[in-house]
């Protein structure tokens, strides 16, 4: 599958702190999404990515474009949603949104005409007269992206765009990402901390932690297909039973409560866990079948990383 | 689960059209802007008020051109100068009140927006910096030039043009050296802040400031070369300078120039270390 996004052992650091540290990665096309805790470095790409901070060293591409040799033909093929709050003070929405594909390069008569088409698609059809200012933050949200969409970008910059929403107006966002990823033939990468929104819209992931990239691939490669999850409560000493449950390559996760999420290779099954339970003297009060979903893979890539 | 939401409209189509090449962003902020500033009466009646003082220049050569008795009222070169010094107030008052040109994009998070687009910030800085020239110089260089013609039109000859063959280059350049220090000062302290007040105050202060150190340094000292320290005495100097005034100079010219370049130059610094999508804190 062609890549859209490359990066080859990037490097950015603010001041002493490396925000990206040696970062490889590659992101297909279709729907990506860059999961990482707060601080993981997701904003921090983007804007190496868009030209906004100058790595230390690394080289990155874009739709086969050098970012330090080609910046421009980038940003004209490329629209990015910011997580901030940002707007062009003083307009309503359709002056905004037709002036944003003006600087984007389209004539202006053609950028009136998207900006309309874009700010219906979007569900601010109606509001389209009315001053920014006066947005709530949801509609917020859905401006920034009209003006990422407006002048047909090839590559989208989502930065948390469903921060702040309300949970209808976060499903309605969601729901205009995945059409736009799966529908309208645009790729493009979905920075969020939030996990179901990155299950719901995109097919691959990078998941990223304190600078580095953790995990990355096929969501469902990377969830373990084939492999068995279970939900598992114990009684007795836990933590050797822990201990031994991941020197025999099952991985647990706990959020410190007593119930577990654990997931067994596909060549060994629960009955596997019952064997081991009896060997380390606990007993197994509850075990439940789960699925395996996206938080698993975090959880074991930020915790491997 | 919730049902699948709806949405809104499927419309959204891939667009074929043709595309402006790189390079003529600066053009599409520059045009925004002056529309914006226009609609705003204030400005626009800041802008038809400081057209005033033209009337009454125009006034002046046509009574000096039509009457024998009004002929000590005739226009000299200074006559241009000292019109050109006195829209200083207006060049001040119209560039107080532009003070938001980039202060309201800081305060809006607009120049990340900006700056995902394909342009330059070289071209969003000239974007900005078109508009202030449009209005300094529409409120200078304009109505200067008008002047001229207005006394070649009722003197019914050459005659002035021609014995003042320096006037036209000198309104040019002085109008332009006049509006450029103003705009590259006031675009920098917009990039400061994000409050266009702040902006305005900033503005007003190091003028009066400077003229108000530049006179107390004078009153201590007894000495006029303290001049350089106040960009309004320095484009005095000039004035007198291009205008080829008699009166001595209170600095040599070339100190009154270089002062000019240090001022677009330190403009220029700020505008290049501020006008950036992220703001990095090291």
């Amino acid at each position: 599958m062609p890549s859209v996004v490359s990066l080859d052992r990037v490097s950015v650091r603010y001041g002493k702190q490396f925000a990206l540290r040696d970062v490889t990665a590659v992101f297909p096309a279709g729907a990506v999404g860059l999961l990482g805790p707060n601080g993981a470095g997701k904003s921090t790409m983007l804007r190496a990515l868009l030209g906004f901070v100058t790595p230390e060293q690394g080289d990155m591409r874009v739709l086969d474009l050098d970012v330090k040799r080609s910046p421009l033909p980038i940003r004209s093929r490329l629209g990015y949603m910011p997580e901030s709050d940002a707007h062009v003070p003083g307009m309503n929405a359709v002056t905004f949104v037709a002036y944003c594909a003006e600087l984007s390069g389209l004539p202006r008569q053609d950028a009136m005409q998207r900006a309309h088409e874009v700010l219906f698609y979007v569900g601010l059809g109606e509001a389209r007269y009315r001053n920014l200012e006066t947005y709530s933050t949801g509609m917020k949200q859905r401006i920034k992206l009209a003006q990422a969409l407006v002048h047909d970008p090839d590559l989208l910059f989502l930065d948390e765009p469903t921060n702040g929403m309300d949970p209808r107006g976060r499903d309605e966002m969601i729901a205009l990402i995945r059409d736009i990823a799966h529908n309208k033939g645009l790729n493009l990468i979905l920075s969020s901390h939030l996990l179901p929104d990155v299950e719901q819209t995109c097919d691959h992931v990078v998941v990223l932690d304190k600078g580095r990239v953790a995990a990355q691939g096929p969501i469902p490669a990377l969830k373990g297909q084939g492999a068995h999850v279970f939900e598992l409560r114990v009684k007795g000493e836990r933590h050797p039973f822990v201990a031994a449950l991941e020197a025999a390559g099952i991985e647990c996760a706990s959020d410190g409560e007593e119930v577990m999420r654990v997931v067994v290779p596909e060549n060994r099954d629960a009955q596997y866990l019952f064997q081991l339970a009896a060997q380390h003297r606990v007993q197994i009060r509850h075990l439940r079948p789960s699925l395996p979903t996206l938080e698993d893979v975090f959880a074991r890539a930020v915790n491997e990383a | 689960m919730s049902p699948e939401p709806l949405i809104h409209d499927q419309g959204y189509r891939r667009y074929a059209g043709r595309r402006h090449a790189h390079g003529g962003a600066w053009m599409v902020i520059a045009r925004n802007h002056i529309r914006a500033t226009i609609r705003q009466r204030r400005i626009l009646g800041l802008l038809v008020f400081s057209w005033m003082p033209f009337v009454v220049r125009a006034v002046q050569i046509y009574v000096a051109s039509s009457f024998q008795q009004a002929r000590f009222l005739a226009a000299t070169p200074q006559t241009f100068r000292e019109f050109l010094v006195q829209q200083s107030i207006f060049v001040f008052l119209v560039s107080m009140s532009l003070g938001g040109l980039i202060a309201d994009d800081r305060r809006a998070n607009a120049l990340q927006l900006y700056l995902s687009k394909p342009l330059t910030r070289i071209e969003y800085i000239g974007g900005k910096l078109v508009v202030l020239l449009l209005f300094l110089l529409g409120i200078t260089l304009i109505p200067a030039l008008m002047l001229l013609l207005l006394q070649t039109m009722f003197s019914g000859s050459f005659a002035f043009v021609g014995a003042n063959l320096f006037l036209l280059p000198a309104i040019v350049l002085f109008s332009l050296v006049q509006s450029l220090v103003s705009a590259f000062a006031l675009l920098a302290l917009s990039s400061l802040s994000g409050s266009r007040r702040f902006v305005a105050a900033m503005y007003a202060g190091i003028v009066f400031f400077t003229a108000a150190l530049v006179q107390i340094l004078r009153l201590m000292t007894g000495s006029r070369a303290w001049a350089w320290l106040s960009p309004r005495d320095v484009l005095d100097v000039v004035a007198t300078a291009v205008f080829r005034g008699t009166a001595a100079p209170s600095i040599p010219v070339p100190v009154a120039l270089l002062m000019i370049v240090v001022i677009i130059a330190a403009s220029v610094a700020i505008l290049e270390r501020r006008v950036r999508a992220v703001e990095v804190i090291r």
